[in-house]
């Protein structure tokens, strides 16, 4: 999970340490739904996959685990 | 709803863009967010330029700018125009309809059918099927639709979900019946209990304009606007798109006995170019195929875009070549169409810059 926490790190660099045990990014603050998009664009170019647009809701992206389930449905293990 | 047309066909197209540009990269300190977050967005998003009427410039203004180069450049006569459709979410008065205002500014005569249409993003679109559906009546041989919107005048200048991104324009499309047209099909679907996405909650009779309907408040992102702006909800606007947009082609195109291959270029309204490549994503159209570049290049003028996109991409083209084209619309309302038809060629497509 290293690669996604990088990303989520320079996308809020002062939540860096809470990325890991955040149970709601958006909840607890550390991103907004301008945040997702810039996070789907870099899941998308890191893994180079291309997230369906269905999917890009909170619900897939609430914490790493989270995350990491969405993105083992495009068969990458982060 | 599926609708379909014979005989008919657009045979030329305007854009007119205010010559005002402005830059996103001098506006971002108008927003209250780290610079990083904000250059970050304009890459996934495309924010770049966009085109703003500069001062109190009115939808008329620049449909009566477009007009009259059509009528000096000898391109179109006035007594050959039987209807005047207009499409705007921002017109100049509650009354009289903005269409009226352009007739008379116009010295059109009498006996043309005006009529204004609220309609944003999917107004171009609606616009044509209303043009379509006109061109039914055998008194009328051409209409005359026009889109135009000066929405940043509505819109908080410290909003990053909405400024960015918004643009002033207005597209003149004429449309005519012919003997010798391809069938053109189209769909419209509208869902108004999703009213709340995106809309100015004040200044109508609902909410009429007062001074506390003026006042900036911050919402929860931290974006600065008043009651008199536009809002959009972002999250739920994209969500409708992606739920909505790929289903409502795959069956048009399945209503038509065609498949993605056989259309040349999708021209889809252009709020941004994250949504626009996960749409040619979710429908397997190659991105080349479906241009993103008017948002960048101009912002998002609601009903204007689809029109941009074709005059800004195909109008070498369609001088002289016909273009397999599918058309979609989505945004207020909610609303969302889309259209097949055959484009071109065009007795004239050209884009000028205003005043």
């Amino acid at each position: 999970m290293k690669k996604v926490h990088d990303i989520l790190t320079q996308i809020c660099p002062e939540a860096a340490q809470e990325f890991s045990t955040s149970e709601d990014f958006f909840a607890d603050g550390l991103l907004d739904s301008f945040d997702l998009i810039t996070l789907v664009s870099d899941l998308d170019c890191t893994f180079n996959i291309s997230i369906d647009g269905g999917e890009i809701v909170p619900e897939h992206f609430l914490n790493l685990r989270a995350i990491a389930a969405l993105l083992a449905k495009y068969g990458v293990t982060p | 709803m599926r609708l379909d047309f014979a005989n008919k066909k657009i045979s030329g197209l305007l854009t007119v863009l205010p010559r005002n540009e402005r830059s996103f990269l001098d506006e971002m300190a108008n927003f209250n967010f780290p610079i990083s977050r904000s250059l970050k967005l304009k890459a996934v998003m495309g924010y770049d330029r966009h085109r703003l009427v500069d001062g109190p410039v009115c939808v008329s203004d620049l449909a009566v700018f477009g007009m009259t180069h059509l009528f000096e450049t000898g391109t179109l006569k006035r007594d050959e125009i039987d209807a005047l459709v207009l499409v705007t979410q921002s017109p100049d008065y509650f009354m009289p309809a903005t269409s009226n205002v352009i007739q008379g500014r116009l010295g059109l005569h009498d006996d043309v059918f005006c009529v204004d249409i609220n309609q944003g993003c999917a107004g171009f679109v609606v616009g044509l099927i209303e043009a379509f559906m006109l061109l039914e009546q055998p008194a009328i041989q051409k209409v005359v639709l026009i889109n135009a919107d000066v929405i940043s005048r509505k819109v908080s200048t410290r909003d990053r979900n909405s400024f960015p991104l918004i643009g002033d324009a207005a597209a003149i499309t004429l449309l005519e019946r012919t003997s010798d047209a391809a069938p053109i099909v189209a769909s419209i679907k509208m869902d108004g209990s999703r009213r709340d996405a995106l809309m100015i909650p004040a200044g109508g009779f609902r909410q009429p304009s007062h001074p506390a309907t003026a006042t900036m408040t911050e919402d929860s992102a931290g974006n600065f606007r008043a009651l008199d702006h536009l809002v959009m909800d972002g999250a739920a606007v994209f969500n409708f798109v992606m739920m909505e947009i790929p289903a409502m082609i795959e069956s048009l195109l399945t209503a038509a006995h065609r498949d993605i291959g056989s259309v040349d270029a999708f021209l889809f309204h252009q709020p941004n170019r994250f949504m626009l490549q996960k749409l040619a994503d979710k429908l397997g159209v190659p991105h080349e195929k479906m241009p993103s570049n008017v948002v960048e290049n101009f912002g998002n003028s609601s009903g204007v875009t689809i029109p941009l996109a074709i005059a800004l991409n195909l109008r070498q083209q369609l001088r002289d070549t016909t273009v397999q084209v599918c058309l979609a619309g989505f945004g207020v309302g909610l609303t969302w169409g889309a259209m097949l038809l055959a484009l071109g060629p065009l007795h004239f497509c050209e884009m000028i810059d205003y005043p």
